[in-house]
């Protein structure tokens, strides 16, 4: 099936309207010892019933009935139909970026709509249409904090994501600039007297992660003063964007630009992508914020209107002076996020956030009580927490598995020092029946 | 003399989601917590109180409120988007439900490597299918779009470079190029130097050899450019760029021209993205999630984003050992979703239908060029592939410009070509139909650029206060920017802002 329309008699029709004898017309043109002259190696076009039936037994090799703790910047989530249906318009998911905004009012509406609520949820005066995920938007995060500040220095909390770490360092690495890292203490938080002693006058931004990679809260308070006092930014990362139906979120805390990711948000993990990368900022800085950005306005009946501005900062304007080089981003997503939310409202908000946590408050009393297996850290968590377990960690792994449970991520291709400990996260996806089957087979296992 | 397909047809006006609603509102619920009630454990200190502004409708509120908003939108799905450089192809269904089985959806990135064969399996696939296409070596599906893939390039150069000891400071970039491109180049720390096409509107081989040095990392060339025109020196290029140490990236948005007729890695280049949302049928929605996967020749292995996606006999695995890679682009391994679409178009088409695909395409645009150039000047008569170029000059004596005719198009039932792109030509009007249009809607789309030009001549106010039949009319760009407003805020918390 190759979706092209035009029929032998169609094509022939149109060659003879060009004064053509075949279609490779067209192409001789090209220098003919820079055309293939063969077919490619792929094999041949299946129908839809064979198409349907390959594509099915591939997604089966991928096991979709574990009893699952996974997190880490992945969230399973409930995703209400209503959110999968509205996403679901061919209207919004076949048209185009809004460039030609009397066309566009439904994608325009809809991504001011967005930013409004990311303002909402972050605590932010201003967001961006979004980008990529949440890795690429601390790393543009940070890039916006040396163009803002003028400074070269990027300090990151241990604490932070270690994929959002890796991006921030691969960006900084491509553009010359320093990134160190701030150690976190033994209540798995960053460590506030290092952090006082690393920044200086020379640092851009301090990026913190609340809750932590760990799962843990963060006090950001302590932190603020010592940043702010040396004249740089603070970024707020985050990866669970439901841990802000309960607790503070970056703009509450004196964030100055919120950087995390919102596939929480009506999207399942879909093994890492299509995310939704969150970015707001403090008013004074909107106009070094990369991306889109949708403004308000009036056409010329005065009627309101919704338009793509501030386009200066942008690559299709400035090109090498331009703010970032982000073009596509990940509009679907950012519509998916506004209906979610929508639907959600402020009380679902909290209602998902307090089952969130409930369920992994449960969890984690019920693990403490087995022997062989402790908490690493004791601080309050949203979600997700890390458990340590002295024997054989890799062991209890494997065991799970064979009971079609995933325990959680093993901490120790992240962190060294955290080699026999595991991130546990429990979302409402979690029963409690699930969770009690978890805690015995780990019991028996551990015994 | 066919008809204005544009009508007027009543829609309701929407306000935002937040003027909806009332309160204790909701539309979906959720079970009561069974625990203690939320946070105990929390300090007070770290728990958020201010929901403030959040909609509360409900269910029937919010699904008329989104399904009036999509109703605004021009769309694929509602007909014709002869967009230049962004193949605006059509977005098969069956791509939508592969993408939604369970197995691929709801799959975590964090499963263990024997819980997500599937997943790991597809993506190994869909590389070797693009490499196949490319005629390149290796390929990295991480960037979720095609800039990203631009950026992972010039990173992987970059890298390159360093390794060797030395620090090359430029990259040659046609004055044809799009945006991203010296964008991209930038936040590598390399300048962008201009290269003028020549006069039948490709590059000359001289012009690159001039300016060609070992200061120079590498080229950037799309191929066909956004002229619509084959980059026909590209091997003398190539080897003028090779001669003296640079690579050839080749930017791949231009792809659905030349698949199985021309593999960039058989005539030079070194290294290229595709875009899956344009040349591999995944939709734009809105504005993204897109796909930019970068291919490559296998001197540049060495640097490719961790991890690789690795296979022993019939296992496949995430492979991290690779000291020299410029690390991660993003989190976890790229728009996964995404790639589950293209490898369905892929394995739909196989490679003789990928040929259909570009002969088609190819097709449609040389015939729309024959039935547009008597109205609309051309102004470069060399031959094109899958787009074309137009200018308004025929247009200006009316004191009509290409942005007048964009808008009035609108009134005629369809999207705007791409305007005022390539920068190389004054008030271009960039026209690409893709394949998956019919004869039928090519020669409608072609009495409509007909009558435009006659309204131009005979009433060109049609064209200026056009259009006149959507939601809302040409909109005041400057305001929005000069005082933008960028998001609702609740009517009492406004303090003379």
């Amino acid at each position: 099936m190759d979706y092209v329309p035009n029929t032998d008699k169609d094509i022939a029709s149109m060659l003879r309207t060009l004064g053509m004898d075949s279609i490779e017309e067209c192409f001789e043109h090209i220098p003919k010892g820079l055309r293939l002259d063969g077919p490619l190696a792929l094999e041949d076009g299946l129908d839809e019933l064979r198409l349907v039936r390959r594509m099915r037994a591939m997604s089966e090799r991928n096991a979709d009935d574990c009893s699952s703790f996974l997190g880490g910047g992945a969230y399973r989530h409930f995703i209400p139909s209503v959110v999968t249906h509205l996403a679901g318009r061919e209207e919004f998911y076949t048209a185009y970026t809004p460039y030609q905004p009397e066309i566009s009012q439904g994608t325009l509406q809809s991504i001011y709509e967005y930013q409004t609520l990311m303002c909402m949820l972050t605590g932010m005066d201003a967001s961006n249409a979004s980008v990529y995920d949440g890795a690429t938007a601390a790393a543009e995060a940070t890039l916006m904090a040396q163009r803002v500040t003028k400074r070269n220095r990027v300090l990151v909390s241990r604490t932070v994501n270690p994929e959002y770490r890796a991006v921030i360092k691969t960006y900084a690495e491509a553009g010359s600039r320093e990134v160190a890292e701030v150690p976190f203490n033994e209540r798995g938080t960053t460590d506030p007297g290092a952090l006082s002693s690393l920044v200086d006058d020379g640092t851009a931004c301090v990026v913190l992660q609340s809750p932590n990679y760990f799962g843990l809260i963060e006090e950001p308070g302590l932190y603020e003063k010592a940043v702010h006092g040396s004249g740089a930014l603070l970024v707020g990362s985050f990866s669970e964007p439901l841990a802000f139906g309960m607790i503070r979120p970056p703009g509450d805390y004196g964030a100055d630009i919120a950087a995390g990711e919102g596939q929480s948000l009506g999207m399942g993990p879909g093994y890492g992508g299509p995310f939704l990368g969150i970015l707001g900022c403090s008013s004074r800085f909107v106009r070094n914020l990369p991306g889109r950005i949708v403004g308000k306005t009036v056409d010329m009946e005065g009627r309101t209107a919704f338009v793509l501005t501030l386009t200066a900062r942008e690559q299709h304007i400035r090109r090498e002076h331009s703010t970032s080089n982000i073009c596509t981003n990940q509009g679907l997503c950012a519509l998916t996020a506004a209906v979610y939310l929508s639907a959600l409202g402020a009380d679902g908000l909290r209602q998902v956030a307090a089952l969130n946590h409930d369920r992994a408050e449960y969890a984690r009393k019920k693990i403490q009580e087995i022997r062989g297996a402790e908490l690493a850290f004791d601080g309050p968590v949203f979600n997700e927490f890390t458990i340590r377990v002295p024997g054989d960690l890799h062991g209890l792994y494997e065991r799970c598995l064979e009971e079609r449970i995933i325990p959680g991520i093993p901490l120790e291709n992240r962190y060294g020092e955290l080699g026999d400990c595991m991130l546990v996260t429990v979302t409402e996806m979690n029963s409690l029946e699930g969770i009690d089957t978890f805690c015995g087979v780990l019991g028996k296992i551990l015994s | 003399m066919h008809e204005k397909i544009g009508i007027p047809n009543l829609a309701i006006d929407e306000p935002l989601i937040f003027e909806l609603g009332n309160s204790g509102r909701h539309s979906v619920d959720f079970e009561k917590t069974v625990l203690s009630p939320g946070s105990g454990d929390i300090p007070a200190s770290a728990l958020r109180s201010d929901f403030d502004g959040f909609p509360e409708v409900s269910q029937v509120e919010l699904v008329r409120h989104f399904i009036r908003l999509s109703q605004y939108n021009y769309s694929v799905d509602t007909g014709f988007y002869p967009l230049g450089s962004c193949t605006m192809k059509y977005n098969p269904r069956v791509n939508e439900d592969m993408a939604g089985l369970a197995g691929f959806a709801s799959a975590h990135p964090e499963q263990p490597a024997t819980f997500c064969q599937g997943a790991l399996e597809l993506m190994h696939r869909l590389q070797r299918c693009l490499a196949e296409i490319t005629g390149m070596d290796r390929v990295t599906l991480q960037p979720a779009a095609g800039a990203h893939g631009e950026l992972t390039g010039m990173m992987m150069i970059r890298a390159f470079f360093r390794d060797r000891g030395e620090t090359r400071s430029k990259v040659l970039i046609p004055d044809t190029a799009h945006g991203t491109n010296p964008a991209s180049v930038a936040m590598c720390g390399f300048s962008a130097v201009p290269v003028s096409s020549g006069p039948k509107g490709y590059l000359e081989t001289g012009d690159v050899l001039e300016l060609m040095d070992e200061d120079t990392a590498a080229i950037m060339i799309t191929n066909p450019n956004t002229l619509g025109i084959f980059e026909r020196n590209i091997a003398d290029i190539a080897d003028a760029v090779h001669d003296k140490g640079g690579f050839v990236y080749c930017d791949g948005a231009n792809l659905n021209a030349l698949m199985g007729i021309v593999r960039f890695g058989d005539i030079g280049c070194d290294l290229m993205h595709m875009n899956l949302h344009k040349t591999f049928s995944t939709p734009h929605g809105g504005g993204g999630p897109g796909a930019g996967p970068l291919a490559v020749k296998e001197v540049l292995a060495p640097y490719l984003p961790v991890p690789l996606i690795s296979r022993t006999e019939d296992t496949y695995n995430l492979d991290y050992d690779l000291p020299k890679s410029i690390g991660k682009v993003r989190s976890f391994y790229g728009n996964f979703l995404i790639c589950v679409r293209a490898y369905a178009y892929i394995l739909a088409l196989g490679g003789s239908g990928l040929r259909r695909v570009s002969e088609n395409a190819v097709l449609n645009a040389n015939y729309l060029r024959k039935k547009l150039e008597e109205d609309y000047h051309l102004p470069v008569k060399t031959e094109t592939l899958h787009e074309c170029v137009f200018t308004d000059r025929k247009q200006h004596g009316y004191g009509v410009s290409t942005l007048d005719i964009a808008k009035r198009l609108i009134d005629y039932g369809y999207h705007p070509p791409t305007i005022y792109f390539p920068l190389v030509v004054s008030g271009a009007l960039m026209v690409e139909p893709t394949e998956t249009e019919s004869l039928q809607t090519l020669d409608r789309f072609v009495d409509a650029m007909h009558a435009i030009a006659r309204e131009a001549r005979e009433k060109p106010d049609l064209l200026k206060n056009a259009p006149g039949l959507s939601k809302i009319t040409r909109v005041d760009e400057v305001a929005a920017a000069r005082k933008p407003v960028l998001r609702w805020i609740k009517q009492e918390a406004v303090n003379g802002e």
